[in-house]
């Protein structure tokens, strides 16, 4: 059967007729990587991207598991200084060390872990990789705006993670991500520290430039009969972000710009023994650092709501709802960063912070009420995207819950700096955004690579995360509550068989991706070739070839539908085999 | 959104050897026509101005918590800056943001001699505003020991924390001065690109979007210049 896609047609006169897919290999390898190298083209950089971000993923990983093998025991040193317990295999176990080195060896992997997730994974994560990619071809645009500004950003991804690679070389850093002031700025270590900082510096332009370019993007290539609302929810979520990144990242970049040199002069405005304010630090890294928490999540929940209505072949439930709300979440957004630092400021301030976050909880909430309604009645298979909304849904949601008592004066009392607040950010952070992530790669991996993976493979890894994620966080918020601090290196004896689970867990976790990377390398080099459109999307994407064309379409493409206009477009026991798509019924748009 | 004025009076001819660049100009692939290309533009431009006034902002935040803080450090420390330095830089920076606007005005009138005379005079402009900046205000300042945090060692300060004050003013002056700087190597490569003929009455975005950075480096200057020269 040949295609009934109108925008597959080979009709128009500025058609690209003959090109092949992106993916198709240049005249021999080294003009091929030398393409790769200098391409302007969105799919690639976004590829590009991806393998960035997850390699960086993969850094901040083994960090992490070195932090949960060292906490299986108990750190203990005995009266002649020798380390016992199950130390970090990198400090030689029996050598005579201090509880201080072991300390700062500790926060040093605990701060690779963490600067290492936040700048380089989580922050570009989502829409650097997927939105690149995605963006222009559900906007049926050939490109995004300004594509030279799209490869500079890469590469200033890349020269800001080096930063960050060279600063752990040189010995890592002791600060946390955060880089609070005094110690950040009194700590040892003065090239690592100004390593790192530059890092996150640096990252931050690459931030800006990619939230600059979606903007423009999405106001001024969407395709003719695209209006804001016929978007998909996906771009209302990137574009959300984008205003975050525009808006936020400049704060932290003269924050970062004054904390060296701080470092370096000593200028004295976070150092109060030259008359300066340390608290101010606290304000202006949480200026930015919260709002950026939303350029975590929004992201991933835009993909939830792409995912989940083409996996439940339903129009989404509320999707003036679901878009407004991101723009809410994006605006609110600024106002709660009080709540980082309820015990450095005033009481009225902190009251105010505390409704304020409850406030931003709303919007919040809305999604996935959203969400939940539109599984009603619908027809849901049960593919490896499918099911990490499921876990989303249920991990974020955890995630979500747990924040209102750290929102609440009187329990953050009780909770703050507790492993309760890192089993709830990770809820949110590896539970909310890493989870869709995982969802939008296995969602758009057929056509970012033209081939299918197994579906049995990628549903046994999302076991194994589902498993082993909530091994390793559960349990911390039973510790948090029970007393145990963040950021330490050893902790009483009663703590013992909770993190054993939590170290276990985390082991789990670790196979779940090996799972995955194994699923994923079996489809590049052996998976079926994947159809045009698998799971029966009517967003643009699908409406080119798999993998897209050099040039993304044919022609220009025509909106014929909305983007979950399911029950218009889809016929009732449609399957994925039976592709394509039957012809989408005229002035069947609407929403 | 501004569109491009076509209304031009006296194109020069298309001929076989002298058609200059900006006629040549044909918009990326990936836009569908020159207009969308510009608007799209301005508005990546617009989206810049607001990071930079947020970058300035953080440091206008420190200035007020730290006038909050020691309100006389802060009237002692300005007490130092001679306004009429002040003011003789903002008067050259104005100057510039008119030349400037001028040029981009030229250019869209095809007025490729003016643009050029417009063009170095907002290049020579700004390299005043940083000779007098350093000749008049840094160097000898910072000889005499007014310099920021743990550096300061004025004999004779009044306030204990009139530190706080010099870094608060280097820091604030200093970005504004690196900005200034990015400018003139932006302007230059605009006197480079309009001396080939690359911009015209149907091409200017180049020269539109340099302009408009140019205005928000004046401007934040004329926030800066009261609120370090002109506290009692």
């Amino acid at each position: 059967m040949t295609t009934v896609d109108r925008n597959l047609d080979q009709l128009g006169d500025h058609g690209h007729h003959d090109e092949g897919s992106y993916l198709n290999p240049k005249y021999g390898p080294i003009a091929t990587v030398w393409d790769w190298m200098t391409t302007v083209d969105h799919k690639k950089i976004g590829v590009m991207y991806l393998f960035a971000v997850l390699f960086m993923f993969f850094l901040g990983g083994v960090a992490a598991l070195g932090l949960r093998i060292e906490l299986l025991e108990p750190t203990r040193i005995d009266e002649t200084g020798n380390l016992t317990g199950a130390a970090l295999s990198f400090l030689a176990e029996g050598e005579t060390v201090s509880q201080a080195a072991v300390g700062q060896a500790y926060n040093r992997v605990m701060t690779m872990h963490g600067a290492i997730m936040v700048f380089m994974f989580i922050v570009p994560g989502i829409p650097a990789s997927l939105g690149n990619f995605f963006l222009p071809l559900m906007l049926g645009a050939k490109d995004v705006a300004f594509p030279r500004l799209n490869l500079a950003s890469w590469y200033i991804y890349v020269f800001g993670s080096l930063f960050g690679v060279f600063s752990i070389l040189m010995g890592g850093v002791d600060t946390g991500w955060t880089f609070y002031t005094p110690y950040s700025t009194t700590t040892t270590g003065q090239p690592q520290v100004i390593a790192m900082v530059l890092a996150a510096f640096i990252l931050g332009f690459s931030s800006i430039f990619t939230g600059l370019n979606f903007i423009v993007t999405t106001h001024k290539l969407r395709a003719p009969g695209m209006g804001w609302f016929d978007m998909p929810l996906f771009i209302w979520a990137v574009y959300s972000t984008s205003i975050i990144q525009v808006l936020a990242t400049p704060v932290i970049g003269v924050t970062l710009l004054l904390l060296i040199f701080e470092r370096v002069l000593q200028i004295g405005i976070f150092d109060p023994g030259l008359g300066g304010d340390p608290v101010l630090f606290q304000h202006f890294f949480w200026f930015y650092s919260h709002p950026v928490v939303y350029v975590m999540i929004l992201p991933a929940m835009g993909i939830i709501s792409d995912v989940l209505a083409v996996h439940c072949r339903k129009r989404i439930f509320g999707y003036r709802a679901i878009a407004f709300s991101s723009l809410a979440i994006a605006a609110i957004s600024f106002l709660v960063w009080g709540h980082h630092m309820f015990t450095s400021q005033g009481e009225l301030a902190a009251m105010v912070f505390s409704f304020l976050t409850f406030f931003v909880a709303i919007p919040t909430a809305v999604k996935v009420f959203n969400w939940i309604a539109s599984l009603y009645k619908g027809s849901i298979t049960f593919t490896t995207p499918m099911l990490y909304v499921f876990a989303f849904l249920f991990l974020f949601s955890i995630g979500g819950l747990t924040g209102l008592p750290l929102g609440t004066l009187s329990t953050d009392l009780h909770l703050h700096d507790s492993y309760f607040v890192v089993a709830h950010f990770h809820y949110v952070m590896f539970g909310g955004t890493v989870i869709a992530f995982l969802a939008g790669i296995h969602h758009w991996w057929p056509k970012m690579f033209g081939r299918m993976y197994s579906e049995k493979g990628g549903a046994l890894g999302c076991a194994l995360v589902f498993i082993g994620f909530n091994m390793t966080f559960f349990t911390q918020f039973f510790l948090g509550t029970q007393g145990m601090p963040r950021r330490y290196a050893s902790y009483v004896d009663e703590f013992t068989l909770l993190h054993q689970i939590s170290t276990y867990g985390s082991l789990i976790l670790a196979l779940g991706f090996v799972v995955h990377l194994v699923v994923f390398l079996h489809s590049l080099f052996l998976g079926e070739k994947a159809p045009q459109n698998p799971w029966g999307g009517l967003t643009l994407e699908w409406e080119t070839e798999t993998p897209p064309i050099e040039h993304n379409f044919h022609h220009e493409p025509v909106l014929t539908h909305g983007p979950y206009d399911f029950d218009e477009v889809v016929p009732p026991g449609w399957d994925p085999k039976d592709y394509p798509l039957p012809e989408p019924t005229p002035g069947g748009h609407k929403h | 959104m501004a569109s491009i004025d076509t209304h031009q009076p006296a194109l020069p001819q298309p001929g076989k050897e002298k058609v200059p660049l900006w006629q040549r100009y044909t918009h990326g692939h990936h836009w569908r026509n020159a207009d969308d290309e510009f608007d799209g533009a301005k508005i990546g431009i617009w989206l810049f101005l607001a990071t930079e006034v947020l970058l300035f902002s953080g440091m206008f935040c420190a200035y007020a918590l730290f006038r909050l803080m020691y309100p006389e450090s802060i009237a002692a420390g300005s007490g130092y800056l001679d306004w009429r330095w002040g003011g003789l830089n903002t008067v050259v920076l104005l100057i510039s943001s008119f030349t400037i606007a001028m040029a981009i005005r030229n250019v869209q009138l095809n007025q490729q001699f003016w643009a050029r005379i417009n063009l170095l005079i907002t290049w020579l402009c700004a390299a005043a505003f940083l000779v007098i900046k350093l000749t008049f205000e840094y160097i000898p300042k910072w000889s005499d020991g007014k310099r920021p945090g743990a550096l300061f060692d004025y004999p004779f300060a009044q306030h204990a924390h009139e530190n706080v004050w010099w870094s608060i003013y280097y820091v604030s002056t200093g970005i504004h001065a690196t900005h200034v700087i990015g400018g003139m190597v932006l302007i230059a490569w605009l006197i480079y690109r309009q001396g080939k003929g690359a911009y015209g009455p149907t091409h200017y975005t180049m020269m539109e979007g340099v302009g408009l950075y140019w205005h928000i480096v004046d401007l934040v200057w004329i926030f800066l210049f009261p609120l370090l020269y002109l506290v009692h």
